[in-house]
């Protein structure tokens, strides 16, 4: 299949999304009157060993096979997984996740787990060592057919939502995401609500997915302890909390059953959540519900505002 | 210190890069694991274990005694904790040699006033050039562990394997001889193994490892020359790992050690026996101003009714009995 792709025609800005101010934007409620919108997204994830190799990306920091960071990663699957989960069964929260779609067939348990307590499955790729960087069009259509039609046989679900393996895009990533009918992406870090996308054809948002209350980047981009990621889960949710008195605002934790799943980290999520769920005007909810209820709504008056915003 | 990305080889910027289609192929997509060394399992569906005396935590304590050469090679990389600067770095080589001259006897009084039984990991060379702590550990009947010859040989996926294959008959062999134990325990330098260390390992007479980080307890691997196991060394809880990686005070380390116990504590049961591993540098803790720290968290973790302090071997043996 020749290479359509259109790049980014201003290269210094993807021009997904349209500048458009926090303050003058119409009010965005929730049901119930909630003011956040709140949503757990575990990645769950394989990691090859011995992956075929990118050529702008290794796969592991030490030469292969690099069995320290393989097996931290192998932790979450075996143990943390569970260990997390229970916690958000406690809180009745159930889960939105990313997932390696190759996990379902690695570990169909997990993904059992999953579907038994009315979790939401979406793509994060079929492994998180296969980079979409270099991907043509043909190589990235194949992985979001292979995710809808795995994840459909496995567990029912159509997908509604995509974070890109790894997080490595291309530059038709999103026009792709739109074409297949998927609701929204987690990749864009740009705002405290959802955004319509800049798409090719059809529609696309963005929800809030959040890289700096992502528990990886926490433990290991800031490498701050456990018990000041609840201190950090806490003040996030409380300003949104009280920002979405005047504005519905979305908050999610990202997770990542090895990094969470550790004895010694679990109970500062843990101790979060029973804060955060102890609230009366949050919507404890998924992402796909958080993107049904936006797109019909909201959606149509945000694209008004922004058009307004922009002048036209 | 911040995450660096050493992975990035280079911007995507102005190149044109494209894949092959096998990068679209995936051959080790199935059920279990994309290796052959165990078998894929999640602890909640493992039968239960039980301790001796029905202890509800193994406290599997490990002292690790290294040496970082000065002329430590980044061969294929550094291990943590090891020189920084230009050579020679004498202030990197002295701090971790600290612990082998003052640290490692605090620390190993500290063990002895709490009544824990540590397992040693010697890097070979530290045998060799310290016999006075081996006799230390050998007199208090504690089990020494290999830890490959010294920090600056890293057993890795380059390495062939006659080279590698000396390396650690070296290590054991001293070992062995030094010690006069068996000496079935093995971690690797900055636990880095190739394909081929599993199966070195088994054919010399180890029975578990230490390098894998994906277990609360352990579990058999197989390899070519029959089976050993993966035991729980916790690298998250490691000291080295908490204040010198992450940079986190040993307030926050001895509270860590703590919450980790406590949610470990709170899973186990008389009839089904969890482990709390934590391994410990002297060059680290064993500072004045950190061995307090150390205190605080291993009083805290012995303090817990039914706890059962034991050797790695021990453990192991009583893992294998169910």
């Amino acid at each position: 299949m020749p290479d359509s792709r259109t790049p980014f025609s201003d290269p210094a800005d993807p021009g997904l999304y349209d500048y458009w101010p926090w303050e003058g934007r119409p009010k965005l409620t929730w049901p119930n009157g909630a003011r956040v919108a709140f949503w757990v997204a575990p990645n769950i994830e394989f990691y090859e060993l011995q992956p075929q190799p990118n050529p702008i990306r290794n796969a592991w920091n030490r030469p292969e096979p690099d069995v320290l960071n393989y097996s931290i990663r192998d932790y979450g699957n075996r143990v943390g997984m569970m260990r997390m989960m229970e916690v958000m069964d406690r809180y009745g929260v159930r889960g939105s996740v990313s997932l390696n779609v190759a996990v379902c067939e690695h570990h169909p348990e997990l993904i059992e787990a999953c579907v038994s307590r009315d979790w939401e499955i979406f793509s994060h790729g079929i492994y998180n060592t296969r980079y979409s960087y270099g991907m043509d069009e043909a190589q990235e259509r194949a992985i979001l057919e292979d995710s809808l039609e795995t994840i459909e046989r496995h567990t029912g679900q159509r997908i509604a939502g995509y974070l890109a393996p790894a997080l490595t895009h291309t530059e038709r990533t999103m026009d792709l995401l739109a074409e297949y009918g998927i609701l929204y992406t987690c990749d864009l870090f740009c705002d405290d609500q959802p955004q319509p996308v800049n798409v090719r054809d059809k529609r696309l948002i963005s929800i809030p997915y959040s890289l700096e209350m992502n528990d990886i980047i926490v433990y290991n981009s800031y490498q701050e302890p456990p018990r000041r990621y609840a201190e950090m889960l806490k003040a996030n949710f409380d300003q949104l909390y009280e920002d979405g008195a005047e504005n519905g605002t979305v908050m999610c934790i990202p997770l990542h059953p090895y990094a969470v799943g550790r004895p010694h980290r679990i109970n500062a999520f843990e101790e979060a959540l029973e804060y955060i769920t102890g609230h009366d005007e949050v919507w404890v909810t998924t992402g796909r519900e958080i993107a049904e209820y936006f797109y019909e709504h909201h959606y149509d008056k945000a694209v008004a505002s922004i058009a307004e915003a922009n002048g036209r | 210190m911040t995450r660096q990305w050493p992975q990035l080889r280079k911007q995507t910027e102005g190149k044109a890069v494209t894949l092959p289609n096998s990068y679209m192929e995936y051959p080790s997509r199935r059920y279990g694991m994309d290796h052959q060394w165990y078998e894929w399992s999640m602890l909640q569906d493992r039968p239960e274990v039980s301790w001796p005396n029905n202890a509800r935590v193994a406290i599997w304590v490990n002292v690790a005694l290294e040496f970082f050469p000065l002329n430590q090679s980044s061969e294929p990389f550094k291990a943590p904790g090891g020189m920084v600067t230009a050579y020679p770095d004498l202030r990197h080589y002295t701090l971790r040699d600290y612990g082998n001259r003052v640290g490692v006897f605090r620390v190993f009084r500290l063990l002895d006033e709490l009544g824990i039984t540590p397992t040693v990991s010697f890097n070979s060379k530290v045998a060799e050039r310290y016999p006075r702590l081996i006799a230390e550990v050998v007199q208090r009947d504690w089990e020494v562990m290999a830890n490959g010859i010294d920090m600056g040989t890293i057993h890795h996926g380059g390495l062939a394997e006659d080279a590698e294959t000396a390396l650690i008959d070296e290590s054991l062999t001293s070992l062995r001889e030094i010690s006069g134990q068996p000496v079935t325990g093995w971690l690797s330098p900055a636990r880095s193994e190739s394909m081929n260390t599993l199966d070195l390992l088994a054919a010399r007479g180890v029975e578990y490892v230490g390098d894998w980080q994906n277990d609360d307890m352990p579990y058999a691997m197989s390899t070519n020359a029959g089976q050993l196991y993966s035991m729980p060394m916790s690298h998250e809880l490691d000291d080295q790992t908490i204040q010198l990686q992450y940079q986190h005070s040993e307030t926050s380390f001895a509270e860590q050690v703590e919450d980790a116990m406590t949610v470990v504590y709170n899973e186990s049961s008389a009839c089904n026996g969890r482990i709390v591993s934590l391994v410990i540098h002297p060059w680290m803790s064993g500072q004045p101003h950190r061995i307090r720290a150390l205190r605080r968290a291993l009083t805290n973790v012995m303090r817990y009714d039914s706890v059962w302090s034991a050797s790695g071997s021990q453990i192991l043996k009583a893992f294998q009995a169910g």
